[in-house]
């Protein structure tokens, strides 16, 4: 490559910067890990798995341009796969009260990786199958399709007794889902999304979600590419799902309703449709304001009136701030921007390139 | 010289209406062949049918010996046809140079963990795509623009980009949907000369739609004139400039 020395001074102190920027955010980790109570452990682990469900959804709704609502629906099969696969027989026995667990089921145990790695298949797998159905469809048609989809899987885990609990769901199950599972599957994912949109790939994704036809006459197999990134993106949010569950410890079919795909897509709206640095920052944002605006459901001291604590009053917020990003800033915080050192010296919080590089 | 493109018989019916009958076109290799008709012709239609976008109602269109009637147009882009839009379809969201690169990842013969985990394999060709999209920008004119986004480019320029992806993909027949829409004169000679260059430098064969009769008259060999979806006329420029039918079909007749 014609690279002049120069330029590669730009290019070996972004690299410095990044595995910089890479040890600290480990050692904050590292802190936070042993600084926190478990409370904010908590929130802190939330944010990790949101940020998992946010990129999945963000590659098939930005990336890619397909309006899917199915992602609860994928969330709730990773869930229950993982869950299923990790418990033991005993808390198999004693959850399974009102009917016994299938035979084959009922003896496997299966350490946590496997667990999730084969509900991250699995729920691919489902993806790839609703992929080549629904995935004919376009626009509101396929947002339909898929919104219907995982409401079928939600009646299918209240009613198929025998293999999820049914209704009664799923409890006790171990908390696997350290901090470091959890950031450590948000990077690892973060990371192979920006090389996969980065990669001939990505380009091919975003040149369907640009103009369809003109991709087609570029030789892209659209409808092929269409499968692929839907399946991707469903293994992803199954993996997601299967974190959740060994965060929650508990799971039941109702908390996999359509609405759970709804605070996904928030945060992907906010953040960005398209960016991936949106969906970091926003997942961060969102989960920590979820709990730090916490205050607005108890009682309020308005000064002119008190109330005596409104449930779900904190959801107003969010969708007051919907509604105005929305109508003022459609393309979210970052809009298909991603973040790059470059940009940081671009608003003057880095060096700008030296002299002698900008002279070429 | 050998035949390259053969449509025989094409029909095609929206509901009641027949966008496009009877349709045999012939396009012998290295041919330049104009396409031109009233508004509402057919010759979109006509291009949509060859490309894939349509199926035709009936009838067979062959392609360098293959037989692509209803062939989904990422196959038939794959086989060799490769055309540009009446109205610019650019992917809007990426630079002008990826728009280029997307176009050769169907010959880059890639798979997806090769190109996520950027083996060595898959970063020589990904290195080969950007060296042939430079090249081909610079073909058009539009070196100094590789990193700005399409849309931002102006009209002139981006009918160049579109140009520019549709070579991208290695056609051996080319098709131009009213290549010179919005140009002014002195542009249209340029845009002459420029496909007179593209068809020798890429050993094309090239179809164009065009109502700028100096383009048409000036680049094709022969003609074929549409109106209401039935060909007309079909012969060498001069035989159509003096063919009543064609006159009447333009002009109307008293």
């Amino acid at each position: 490559m014609n690279m002049s020395p120069v330029l590669h001074d730009t290019q070996r102190r972004d690299r410095m910067l990044t595995i910089g920027a890479a040890l600290l955010g480990l050692a904050l980790l590292f802190v936070f890990d042993s600084m926190f109570d478990p409370f904010t452990m908590q929130i802190f682990k939330l944010c990790a798995i949101n940020i998992i469900l946010a990129l999945s959804l963000n590659l098939i709704n930005g990336f890619t341009g397909l309006f899917s609502l199915g992602h609860a629906g994928f969330m709730a099969v990773g869930a229950y796969t993982c869950a299923i696969l990790s418990m033991s027989p005993d808390q198999k026995a004693a959850n399974y009260v009102l009917q016994p667990i299938v035979p084959w089921l009922a003896n496997v145990h299966l350490p946590f990786l496997p667990s999730l790695l084969v509900a991250g298949l699995f729920a691919g797998f489902i993806g790839w199958i609703l992929g080549i159905v629904a995935l004919r469809l376009r626009d509101d048609y396929l947002a339909i399709a898929t919104l219907g989809f995982s409401e079928i899987i939600r009646v299918l885990l209240t009613n198929a007794q025998t293999i999820t609990n049914g209704s009664l769901g799923l409890k006790g199950l171990p908390r696997y889902t350290t901090m470091w599972w959890a950031w450590g599957s948000a990077i690892a994912i973060t990371i192979f999304l920006v090389l996969l949109i980065k990669s001939s790939y990505g380009r091919a994704f975003k040149s369907i979600r640009d103009n369809e036809i003109a991709a087609e006459a570029m030789g892209i197999d659209v409808f092929g590419m269409k499968v692929l990134s839907f399946t991707i993106s469903s293994a992803l949010a199954g993996i997601a799902g299967g974190l959740l569950a060994h965060y929650l410890t508990t799971i039941d079919p109702k908390q996999f309703i359509f609405l759970k795909t709804f605070d996904i897509l928030l945060i992907v709206v906010l953040g960005g449709v398209g960016s991936i640095t949106g969906s970091v920052v926003a997942a961060i944002v969102v989960t920590v304001s979820m709990e730090a605006l916490r205050f607005l459901d108890g009682p309020l001291n308005l000064g002119f009136m008190v109330t005596h604590g409104i449930p779900g009053l904190r959801m107003v917020f969010f969708s007051a701030l919907l509604m105005i990003v929305v109508i003022y800033r459609q393309q979210g915080l970052m809009g298909t921007a991603e973040f790059s050192w470059a940009s940081l010296s671009r608003i003057g919080l880095l060096p700008k390139r030296s002299s002698k590089e900008a002279a070429r | 010289m050998s035949t390259l493109l053969e449509t025989k018989n094409v029909n095609k019916k929206f509901g009641g209406l027949a966008a496009v009958t009877e349709l045999n076109l012939r396009v012998d290799e290295g041919e330049i062949i104009g396409l031109i008709g009233p508004n509402g012709a057919g010759k979109t239609t006509s291009f949509n049918l060859i490309t894939g976008v349509y199926t035709p109602t009936s009838g067979s269109i062959t392609f360098a010996g293959h037989d692509i009637t209803g062939m989904k147009p990422h196959g038939i882009t794959r086989l060799g046809v490769a055309r540009t839009f009446q109205n610019i379809r650019l992917f809007k969201e990426m630079s002008v140079l990826e728009n280029v690169l997307v176009a050769q990842h169907m010959r880059m013969g890639t798979n997806i963990l090769e190109a996520t985990l950027r083996l060595p394999s898959y970063m020589k060709r990904e290195r080969h795509i950007h060296e042939r999209a430079r090249t081909l920008l610079a073909e058009v004119g539009l070196s100094e623009h590789e990193n700005a986004k399409a849309t931002s480019l102006p009209y002139g320029k981006q009918r160049r980009l579109e140009i520019a992806r549709a070579l991208a993909t290695e056609p051996k027949l080319l098709f131009l949907d009213e290549p010179a829409a919005g140009m002014n004169p002195q542009e249209s000679v340029e845009l002459m000369e420029f496909i007179l260059k593209i068809r020798d430098q890429f050993k094309l064969t090239i179809v164009l739609i065009e109502h700028h009769m100096q383009v048409v008259m000036g680049v094709c060999k022969r003609l074929y004139v549409l109106d209401y979806g039935v060909t007309i006329a079909h012969g060498t420029p001069e035989e159509i400039q003096n063919n009543p039918k064609v006159i009447e079909a333009y002009l109307g007749v008293e």
